[in-house]
């Protein structure tokens, strides 16, 4: 079966600095899989080349079947990508920026309802990104990952600022991904709770991904 | 990687540098004193060459930049081409405007006249001093060519647009321009000898500055290129850790676990 | 979707976040009438200067007000990351740019329609014949809004937006400002038939520039 993510030696440049200094990597459909590592491994990195939002600078990269090297946008719209940032429009309500994302990529304004209840956010609907609190728009923008109905889904560090509830919301979304056909990359400092959703671990250190040994 | 092999590079230098001299003596001593505007008219001599070499530059960065984007043709040459030649260009629509403004207080009274052609040259001097503004906002080659590349294009496809439009607004206003048409029947053999010496003298210079810009580009890109590879062998063995100004990209990364 | 419907989309975004926020209705509009009359100031209002002056200036603090709007325009787009949510979308960069150049379109218009009620009287100017005016107004809002979005996008990729996008834009814009002037002069004199060759400048320079940033706005999008 064609891999989802497949990439061989791929070096990503962030100005000058190497940040991904030859990185060989297989994802398989439905996975979810865990990219551990410590601060400035290019856990962050690898998953904004995985999104396309980067320049592969050396190697070979392919998502989805389209070869980043020749083609990094054609494969986003099934590739959402969850950041530090939400994608969303300070002065637009939390609902008008689940369905902005889900109609710009095909999907349904029913797609981002239910995305807004998924996320537990529905009593927040109408109100706007710039007074929502920090941990209601890590809420909004898991939402708005999941409103656009993505095949892959790239997570960076989703935990940071949710409360129990939340977390409880992201578990339930890593516990789904495989009966959904939803391949999950998460870089988590939360280590011991996304063990436990994950099928497996990726360690990166300097650049460079290894598997990880299981204990 | 340079234009011109170096021999040729140094013939090319030394031949421009005669025909420069060349066209001094000619300019100040060998072409007549002008009947009407005497001594000042000498200027034209190089007001005339830099003109010239100002719409070659540009043209050539034009040409350049669309190599560059034509995907059978892209190079880092065009990149490296178009930006040396449009340093070339503005410096050169700069000297010309100088010249004609240094030429103009004798000549018209005034330093500055709302000429079509003045008016075009500084529209021209300004669209791509805004261009070579955006060549020098860093990022990585590919995207600064890309850019660059486009907003060459942008600027080359509003000279005609400027032109025009200026030609026409000036010429509803005025009887005539301030050149007159007739003179150049008139002009002495000598004189126009010498103008046309000037034009190729200057071709001469552009030929040689564009290389010589052109290769200073490349041992830059050179010096970077190796300071990448040391960098990607320093990253693989672990010794460095991000540089202060990536700190910023990746500043929101918590901190967390080792294992 | 198809292209209008994308397009339709993101200005519809932006015309949104504007009704919200009222950016442009309450800082660059007051910008605008501010600036016509520090015009007064400058000259005299006594002679009868202004009136003879008033399409020029008024394009002026048109091109100004616009420098404004599109810097408001990739300004929404640099807050939490929307600019990678939008690249991520698998939406036409050419509906984007359609859609955001429309949005400003939008944007100016409007203004303008507010300024010209400040030139009217304050200036002392009546409108003349209203056909060609009202044609050369708009082509030369689809001009400014098409080239001001093609370099806000260049100057917001390359990250040094506030200050590239002037010294790019208003160069290339600066036939728009001689045929939207000379018009605006020829349709307030009544001799419309001086107006159509500079109306022919601007709808020349409008399509032109509408063409290459659908064509242009993709591959510029792209570069952070």
């Amino acid at each position: 079966m064609q891999p989802v993510v497949r990439l061989r030696s791929a070096v990503c440049l962030l100005g000058r600095f190497p940040a991904l200094a030859g990185v060989d990597l297989d994802v398989a459909s439905g996975e979810v899989v865990l990219l551990s590592g410590g601060n400035g491994a290019g856990k962050t990195t690898l998953l904004r080349l995985i999104a396309g939002l980067l320049p592969l600078h050396q190697g070979e990269a392919e998502v989805l079947g389209h070869n980043l090297a020749r083609n990094r946008t054609e494969h986003r719209r099934y590739v959402a990508f969850v950041g530090h940032e939400t994608f969303c429009y300070d002065d637009l309500t939390a609902r008008e920026n689940l369905r902005f994302a889900a109609r710009a990529s095909g999907a349904s304004a029913s797609a981002a309802d239910a995305a807004l209840e998924r996320v537990g956010l529905e009593r927040c609907a109408a109100v706007s990104h710039a007074r929502l609190s920090a941990g209601q728009r890590r809420r909004l923008a898991l939402g708005v990952a999941l409103a656009r109905e993505p095949r892959l889904l790239l997570l960076d560090e989703p935990h940071a600022g949710l409360d129990a509830d939340g977390r409880a919301v992201l578990d339930a979304v890593l516990e789904a991904a495989a009966g959904e056909d939803l391949t999950v990359l998460i870089a988590s400092h939360e280590l011991d709770r996304t063990r436990s959703l994950a099928s497996r671990e990726v360690v990166l250190t300097a650049g460079q991904a290894h598997a990880a040994v299981r204990p | 990687m340079t234009l011109l092999k170096p021999t040729v590079a140094r013939v090319l230098g030394w031949t421009t540098l005669v025909a420069l001299i060349v066209l001094a003596l000619f300019g100040l001593w060998g072409a007549p004193a002008d009947a009407v505007q005497s001594d000042a008219q000498r200027l034209m001599y190089l007001h005339v060459p830099a003109a010239w070499i100002a719409y070659l530059a540009f043209g050539v960065t034009a040409i350049a930049s669309g190599l560059w984007l034509w995907p059978r043709t892209r190079s880092p040459v065009w990149d490296r081409m178009a930006g040396a030649s449009a340093e070339l260009g503005v410096m050169f629509t700069g000297l010309t405007l100088l010249m004609g403004s240094l030429w103009g207080r004798p000549v018209w009274g005034v330093w500055w006249a709302w000429d079509a052609r003045l008016v075009t040259t500084a529209v021209l001097f300004f669209l791509y001093l805004g261009y070579l503004a955006l060549r020098r906002v860093p990022g990585t080659a590919e995207g600064r060519a890309k850019r660059c590349a486009i907003a060459a294009l942008i600027a080359f496809v509003d000279v005609p647009i400027v032109h025009f439009s200026v030609t026409w607004w000036r010429t509803l206003h005025q009887e005539a321009t301030v050149f007159d048409p007739e003179l150049k029947a008139h002009i002495h053999g000598v004189m126009a000898f010498t103008l046309w010496f000037g034009v190729f003298a200057f071709t001469l210079l552009f030929v040689y500055l564009l290389d010589r810009r052109y290769h200073l580009e490349c041992l830059q890109e050179g010096l970077e290129d190796r300071e990448l590879e040391q960098a990607i062998k320093d990253r693989v063995r672990g010794s460095v850790s991000p540089p202060k100004v990536e700190a910023k990209v990746e500043a929101t990364v918590e901190a967390g676990a080792e294992r | 979707m198809n292209l209008a419907q994308e397009a339709s989309l993101v200005a519809g975004k932006d015309l949104r976040i504007e009704a919200r926020s009222r950016v442009t209705l309450q800082q660059v509009l007051p910008f605008g009438l501010i600036v016509l009359l520090l015009f007064a100031f400058a000259l005299d209002p006594d002679r009868g200067v202004l009136r003879d002056v008033a399409p020029g200036l008024f394009w002026v603090t048109v091109l100004l007000a616009a420098l404004l709007a599109i810097s408001r325009s990739f300004a929404i787009e640099a807050a939490n990351g929307a600019r990678d949510g939008l690249r991520m979308s698998g939406l036409d960069p050419a509906a984007i740019f359609l859609g955001k150049a429309a949005a400003v379109a939008v944007e100016l218009a409007a203004l303008e329609a507010l300024l010209t009620v400040g030139v009217i009287v304050l200036f002392d100017v009546s409108l003349g014949a209203i056909g060609p005016l009202l044609l050369a107004t708009v082509l030369a809002t689809v001009g400014v809004a098409a080239t001001g979005t093609l370099y806000g996008v260049l100057a917001a990729s390359s990250g040094a937006r506030e200050t590239l996008v002037p010294v790019l834009l208003l160069p290339v814009v600066s036939p728009v400002l001689l045929g939207a002037t000379r018009a605006w002069e020829a349709a307030i004199d009544g001799a419309s038939s001086d107006a159509w060759p500079w109306i022919g400048v601007l709808a020349v320079f409008a399509v032109l520039y509408t063409s290459i940033g659908t064509l242009a706005f993709g591959p510029l999008l792209e570069e952070a």
